[in-house]
């Protein structure tokens, strides 16, 4: 491990932490642009967290340690994977112990926690968002790792610093596999992060909600942390996305630091554009029925399959 | 990996596509969208053959590109939007088999059709040979679709969109028939076009829907 290596890991983190709340308000920012309404404050959700960071938590009577411990777990579980997916540099010392399939079981994790957690209180509205939230999650996960074993595929490796090291370098060419893994992770990312045709993120209406329902008995730090998770939650996933499909830009191998420092403004304008694409989807499609979920997913799965047999096909 | 000339690539590309939009027409539940697609499809492989005729420089495949450009982008779903417009259907189609469950046959189809192709596609000589089992998989598809619909015009449609693989197969493996056959084939489709039109109106006129569930039965009265 060089030293360089463990400061860009330590950057990378930083960044994840720092920027994942200001990649949520930009979204939500496009989203009442794209509607026609005044936006919020780009800074509004680092002005939320630090609000509930200052509040006394209020925890219900029969809360179980799991419920207190719930937050920290998802924040832990999320920070690793930022620590994980290469945003910045290739050269992780972190990512080496865990390759794109623990990647996965880290997300998962933190899924049956929060899920845990919603239960353990025994209201109505908790319960019924654990159950839809573990029934969206059993249909998307599966398509998830069809797409990254579709990466793995063509590069022969399953850690994410080796796919886009392989990627970074490859010749320009089509890879059909890659355009239907790329539609197809769109689908899983809309569906894991709580967006529109699966979830709302902004319904008030308690009957609808998947993620929001889960935590509506969080309050102060809990909520925050949790909050935060959920904007770390987004990060990763389009840093995923931009790794999978956009490698261009990332320090790749043991680069110096003037290539990592060049990364981070190519981090942040692939972050933009990606952040803009989401809120375009979210204004331009309805929310679905959640018996239609399955539908939606399934596709996803389809898809990603196909990716798979279409690589191994025609091999590109 | 072997680099592939930039031709082959997009045909690669383009073979991909039309496997997606047959799957794409399994799970379309409107008949006009059907036929969007079934046109989305035609000029996918009128695309593709243009660029087999450009890689290879095979005159004839022009005229078959052209000729698929025409018949199935242009004519044929002309032909079967005027027919919806007159028949006056708008219902959604109805398959057998819910949605989920027909994709996931599909895959099992397409992975059936993929280890077909392998043995025969090391046979061809040609650029395009991969894509031979895309071109199976879109064949199984389309009889799938026809297999899992009730309606008659998504089963014409999917009648079609199976002369669509047949014609691709054809030009991944030997670079497309002799240009006789394909004119021959062509007239074919379009005649079989407009006597199952013919066909809609008597189905319809004998059992006041296009439910082919009501075929099955021999006399009347039963």
């Amino acid at each position: 491990m060089t030293l360089t290596g463990f400061l860009s890991q330590l950057l990378q983190l930083a960044i994840a932490l720092l920027l994942a709340p200001l990649l949520m308000g930009w979204v939500n920012q496009c989203r009442a642009w794209l509607s026609n309404r005044s936006a919020p404050s780009l800074l509004l959700p680092y002005r939320m967290i630090r609000k509930l960071f200052m509040k006394d938590a209020v925890v219900a009577e029969h809360a179980s340690p799991i419920f207190r411990a719930t937050p920290y777990i998802v924040f832990g579980a999320m920070c690793c994977a930022a620590a994980i997916v290469p945003s910045l540099a290739t050269d992780l010392p972190f990512a080496r112990a865990a390759d794109t399939i623990a990647l996965v079981g880290l997300f998962a994790l933190a899924r049956v926690f929060i899920a845990l957690a919603a239960m353990d209180i025994g209201t109505a509205f908790g319960s019924l968002g654990a159950r839809r939230e573990m029934f969206v999650g059993f249909l998307a996960e599966p398509a998830l790792l069809m797409v990254l074993f579709t990466a793995s595929l063509i590069s022969g490796s399953t850690s994410l610093p080796t796919i886009v090291e392989t990627f970074a370098h490859r010749e320009i060419a089509i890879y059909p596999s890659l355009a239907f893994a790329g539609v197809a992770f769109t689908m899983v990312s809309l569906a894991e992060n709580a967006r529109i045709p699966v979830d709302n993120p902004a319904t008030h209406l308690e009957l609808t909600m998947i993620h929001e329902a889960m935590i509506l008995e969080y309050s102060a730090r809990h909520l925050a942390l949790i909050e935060w998770a959920s904007a770390l939650k987004l990060f990763n996933y389009s840093c995923i996305g931009l790794a999978l499909f956009f490698p261009f830009g990332i320090a790749v191998g043991a680069a110096d630091w003037l290539a990592i420092l060049g990364a981070a403004p190519a981090l942040i304008a692939k972050l933009a554009a990606g952040g803009f694409a989401l809120a375009l989807i979210e204004t331009l499609s309805a929310k679905m029925r959640i018996f239609r979920a399955p539908e939606f997913l399934g596709t996803a799965f389809l898809l990603a399959v196909l990716a798979m047999l279409v690589n191994l096909l025609l091999g590109s | 990996m072997a680099a592939l000339p930039l031709y082959a690539q997009l045909i690669n590309l383009l073979a991909a596509l039309l496997l997606l939009l047959a799957f794409a027409m399994l799970a379309q539940r409107r008949v006009r969208s059907l036929i969007d697609l079934f046109a989305a499809q035609g000029l996918a492989l009128s695309v593709s053959t243009a660029i087999v005729a450009f890689g290879t420089h095979q005159q004839h495949l022009y005229w078959s590109a052209g000729l698929t450009l025409f018949l199935k982008v242009l004519l044929l779903p002309w032909l079967l939007h005027r027919l919806i417009a007159k028949l006056d259907v708008k219902w959604d189609v109805e398959g057998l088999i819910n949605v989920p469950t027909t994709m996931l046959i599909g895959i099992v189809l397409v992975v059936f059709s993929f280890n077909l192709a392998l043995p025969i596609a090391q046979l061809a000589s040609t650029v395009t040979r991969a894509t031979l089992g895309i071109a199976m998989a879109s064949v199984m598809l389309s009889f799938l679709m026809m297999i899992t619909r009730r309606k008659a015009i998504p089963q014409v449609v999917g009648f079609l969109s199976m002369e669509n693989g047949l014609f691709f197969a054809a030009t991944s493996a030997t670079y497309g028939m002799p240009l006789v056959v394909e004119l021959g084939i062509a007239l074919d489709v379009l005649v079989g076009m407009l006597i199952l039109g013919v066909f809609f109106f008597q189905i319809r006129e004998q059992f006041d829907s296009l439910d082919l569930k009501h075929m099955e039965k021999l006399k009347e009265g039963e």
